[in-house]
């Protein structure tokens, strides 16, 4: 009696063992999708990318603005508006999809398909395996055929959650979107009247917008690229 | 006319007390460019502390046009005081010294010596702005260079951009003049009303506060007058600084989101020049000169 429930225990650990080997072993494989696409990505060594950046929060009232996107492998990215001020969210931007995969330091998780705006895509969820990176999690929507990512959504350490949408146009082939629309969530903005030294009335439309909405946007339209003709470090 | 708009500006120029307002103004210009040229990044971090939580700002927050907003934010209200040191003192200065008897027996009428000392007393206080703008707007894009003009306000932010902003100074300047001309004609008011010269300028003064206090307090009961209080209109300067969005929230280049209330601001602000001044013509030419 007592052999056979030693010898039951024994079967459970190793089945146990068995299955956790098994799905280890699945979790870090390196998915096909993820891999094509970052074959795709690694044409690309750097870039400067023009373009004109729109800022839409609640409680920001800016109005477009040319600006310059550099990026050099593995994850160095500057966003440069030309000659002002420039506002973008906390820590989003730079984790853009090449910033993300060139790390090459995550695991992929299959997470099934999901249509969007009329496109079948696959989703894959990005797990780093590196305890020092800024991101926890990072969801992404490719598109199986163009090898092209369509969405992201990434969960930071210290920054909240971004969303990134991709559209794409003449440089799709080299992996690089025409136009990146980052969401973020807002935070409440609210100076003293003692501080600003307004007294009067605001502008009440802005006033009710802010409150309303926490959702902020940050889009850019890249109208040239120019592809690996080197990015002097000094830029980041 | 000139000539007695000369005479008088003679007079204002002669007295060492018109420099004490030239002087006040550069001190305390200078005194706030020098703190926030060694200590502004902590000024702004700390007035950007709830957008940092959720942007990064890239750019000289801090410049020239950023400089010049908050010095006429501190300087506009309290530049009526030193205006009023000057005009308030026009006519009851010269009925003390004994003078205006003399004036008044000129060949010139009492409406022309009125008229020419409150265009003496203008001249000065459009000087003082153009005095003020320099200091405040060219000295500081000289020291802290230019960039972006972004503006925090209570519930929102303003970003805007360089080449949109030179304009709207020179707006709010012109808006400014209006507002201190009223200060400038109230002062002459109280002058002409009075034979010494402490009594209007401290009457100016406590006028100007007295009507502030009541223009920025947010009671029901007060807000009925407000909108006839010249004061309420004088800040309204800062409506050159505001921009209309669309619907899809980008600002609008060279707009400016409440045209009607500068419009009506200027109205009302005209409407007390005028009334002002045609008062004090009238009680001068009643007035019995007994000093």
């Amino acid at each position: 009696m007592q052999t056979k429930k030693s010898k039951n225990i024994l079967l459970y650990f190793l089945s146990l063992a068995i299955s956790l080997f098994f799905s280890s072993t699945v979790i870090a494989q390196a998915d096909p999708l993820i891999e094509k696409v970052s074959q795709k990505l690694a044409q690309v060594n750097d870039y400067v990318a023009e373009g004109i950046m729109k800022t839409d929060v609640a409680f920001i009232k800016a109005s477009l603005g040319k600006v310059k996107v550099y990026f050099k492998k593995p994850n160095l990215l500057k966003i440069k508006k030309e000659g002002g001020i420039s506002l973008l969210p906390r820590g989003g931007v730079s984790l853009t999809i090449n910033t993300l995969l060139n790390t090459k330091q995550y695991t992929t998780i299959p997470a099934g398909n999901q249509v969007l705006n009329g496109k079948n895509l696959t989703v894959i969820k990005l797990i780093p395996t590196d305890d020092n990176l800024d991101w926890v999690i990072s969801t992404l929507w490719i598109d199986p055929v163009e090898a092209l990512v369509y969405k992201t959504a990434t969960t930071t350490k210290e920054n909240g959650s971004y969303e990134i949408t991709m559209q794409y146009g003449e440089y799709a082939k080299q992996g690089l979107a025409s136009k990146i629309i980052f969401s973020f969530n807002t935070k409440d903005y609210k100076l003293p009247n003692g501080i600003t030294l307004e007294f009067g009335d605001e502008d009440p439309t802005a006033k009710q917008k802010a409150l309303k909405n926490k959702k902020g946007t940050i889009e850019i339209t890249y109208s040239k690229y120019t592809i690996n003709k080197g990015v002097p470090n000094t830029i980041f | 006319m000139w000539s007695l708009i000369q005479i008088e500006l003679y007079k204002i120029f002669r007295r060492p007390r018109t420099y004490i307002a030239f002087g006040a103004i550069a001190a305390l210009i200078v005194v706030i460019q020098l703190g926030l040229k060694i200590d502004g990044d902590a000024y702004a971090g700390f007035l950007m502390k709830d957008i940092n939580d959720t942007l990064t700002v890239d750019g000289k927050v801090l410049n020239g046009y950023l400089i010049c907003y908050i010095l006429l934010q501190l300087l506009l209200v309290h530049v009526p005081l030193l205006v009023a040191l000057i005009a308030a003192d026009m006519i009851s200065g010269e009925a003390n010294l004994g003078t205006l008897r003399l004036l008044f027996s000129t060949p010139f009428s009492r409406t022309h010596w009125v008229l020419a000392k409150f265009i003496a007393a203008s001249i000065y206080t459009i000087l003082l702005l153009i005095w003020l703008a320099f200091l405040a707007l060219f000295v500081s894009m000289w020291i802290f260079g230019t960039d972006d003009l972004f503006l925090m306000k209570s519930n929102y932010v303003v970003l805007i951009e360089q080449s949109d902003v030179l304009w709207r100074y020179v707006g709010a300047f012109v808006f400014a003049s209006f507002s201190l001309l009223t200060v400038t004609s109230l002062g002459f008011l109280m002058s002409s009303l009075s034979s010494n010269s402490i009594g209007p300028i401290v009457g100016t003064m406590s006028a100007i506060v007295f009507f502030t206090i009541l223009s920025t307090l947010n009671i029901p009961l007060f807000n009925l007058v407000k909108p006839y209080l010249f004061t309420t209109h004088m800040n309204n300067w800062k409506e050159f600084f505001d921009i209309k969005v669309n619907l899809d929230n980008e600002a609008i280049r060279g707009s400016i989101l409440n045209i009607a209330k500068i419009k009506t601001s200027l109205m009302v602000l005209t409407l007390h020049i005028i009334l002002f001044v045609t008062a004090s013509v009238i009680i001068i030419k009643k007035k019995d000169i007994l000093s």
